[in-house]
């Protein structure tokens, strides 16, 4: 396939530090096959930003599994914040102490994002696989709002917590934080793997859907909840990755450069590692980021779709994950000729025990 | 529910949080306003507006300076600066 002639500006680098993580969550958005032997080390995360920042990249999410695994962590941070990147730190903080986070606030930390199960005790530990893990994340909430740090609660909903949104509100809104995300589950590798536990009923989706309605509209001008849609339930695809190849860069802890999270599951696709080429050179040539970008590839509904340029024919591993085929149109769209599918996998729902995401 | 722009008084001291800053982006194309996993292009009147966000200068004085800078209305600006900050504070992207 030829190189389109206009590569557009990255915006974001998601920067997988490492897979190891003290939480099992049955979601978890790390491949099923995880990165176990090498991580590069802080120096070479260092280049990578400062080739990020290079290409126009302005963020960075500095993710895992759990990032504060690294004990280099804070000059890691420092690296982001020389090569002149807002740092953005997605954190289970089990794991996270009070000295490292005021030596990551120091280093330069620009915000926090703590992720917690439920806002139920015995349900948080239960989804996290981890006995004490809420009261742990409730603590290190406390110590970023104390160190000026702004704090987002990230709240991933699914079965088990679904009919709970306005107590998880009311949750991150006690903890001081500005912004809460209520993430639907999208079903990729582990939640994949769980999705007959994780599935709401439509009836859930919907009422979850008008509370985040109404608690905006009561919440206005004191928390920022921002919501990503359960898109089995949606009538179009979500733009996945704001289109493939067009804005977001990341790069697994041993160095692998893919499009997105999950792109390592469609066969076929060629990745490029920061040892061996510079992140430019990855983002221009590599095989994985021009298989999807522009339009060339598109299939009908897509190819003469007005929505093309909106969602970018959604998400490529959805598509094969669901539809088995990369090219054709996200499933999740009700245009495309596999939209039955979507359907029929939205109604099915099984009270059996987690598979736990384990290192 | 509390409305932002409501706080935005003459003597109110509006300044950028941790968190959210300008930056120069000569890749995206010039300034942006970078904000806790977002990020918003800024025009040359936001810019100038909330380059004087420092939590030292008033509502006022913010107003009176940019007036002076841009020869416009006094009303105008104040109108201007007012819906921009109120947004923003609405999002927790500026402290009042």
């Amino acid at each position: 396939m030829a190189t389109p002639d206009a590569v557009p500006a990255p915006l974001g680098l998601l920067a997988e530090l490492t897979h190891r993580c003290p939480l099992g969550c049955p979601y978890c958005s790390n491949p099923l096959a995880l990165d176990r032997d090498h991580e590069i080390d802080a120096a070479t995360w260092a280049r990578v930003f400062r080739e990020a920042a290079a290409l126009g990249v302005l963020q960075v999410h500095l993710s895992g599994g759990e990032p504060a695994a690294r004990r280099d962590l804070p000059d890691i941070v420092k690296a982001s914040r020389d090569a002149g990147l807002y740092s953005n730190l997605i954190t289970s903080a089990v794991g996270l102490t009070p000295q490292t986070l005021a030596a990551l606030a120091d280093a330069g930390l620009d915000h926090v994002q703590i992720s917690i199960q439920d806002c139920d005790e015995a349900s948080a530990d239960h989804i996290a696989g981890y006995r004490g893990a809420l009261a742990r994340k409730r603590a290190i909430a406390g110590e970023v709002v104390q160190l000026g740090l702004p704090l987002t609660i990230n709240m991933v909903v699914h079965r088990a917590n679904i009919g709970r949104i306005e107590p998880m509100v009311e949750l991150a809104l006690s903890l001081s934080a500005s912004r809460v995300e209520i993430a639907h589950v999208q079903y990729y590798g582990w939640a994949m793997k769980n999705r007959a536990m994780l599935m709401p009923s439509r009836a859930q989706v919907d009422e979850a859907v008008r509370q985040v309605e109404l608690l905006r509209t009561r919440h206005h001008g004191r928390i920022v909840i921002d919501a990503v849609v359960p898109d089995y339930f949606a009538r179009f695809p979500k733009p996945c990755v704001g289109g493939w190849g067009r804005r977001s860069i990341n790069v697994t802890p041993a160095g692998k450069v893919l499009p997105c999270h999950a792109a390592e599951v469609i066969p076929g696709l060629e990745f490029w590692n920061v040892g061996e080429h510079s992140l430019s050179e990855i983002w221009r040539n590599s095989p994985a980021f021009n298989a999807f970008r522009g339009e060339a590839w598109m299939q009908e509904p897509c190819r003469s779709c007005a929505r093309r340029e909106q969602d970018f024919g959604g998400c490529r591993c959805q598509a094969f994950l669901v539809a088995g085929d990369a090219r054709a149109t996200d499933p999740v769209c009700h245009l495309s000729p596999r939209h039955a599918v979507v359907e029929q996998l939205a109604a099915v729902r099984e009270d059996v025990a987690y598979a736990y995401r384990r290192t | 529910m509390d409305s932002s722009a409501a706080r935005l008084t003459g003597d109110a001291r509006p300044r950028l949080p941790r968190g959210v800053r300008l930056a120069q982006s000569e890749a995206q194309g010039g300034w942006v306003l970078l904000a806790p996993e977002r990020v918003f292009k800024a025009d040359t009147i936001t810019v100038e507006i909330l380059k004087r966000c420092t939590g030292v200068s008033t509502l006022d004085e913010i107003v009176d300076d940019l007036a002076k800078a841009f020869t416009a209305p006094r009303e105008r600006i104040h109108a201007d600066v007012v819906n921009l900050l109120g947004a923003l504070a609405d999002k927790k992207l500026l402290e009042v």
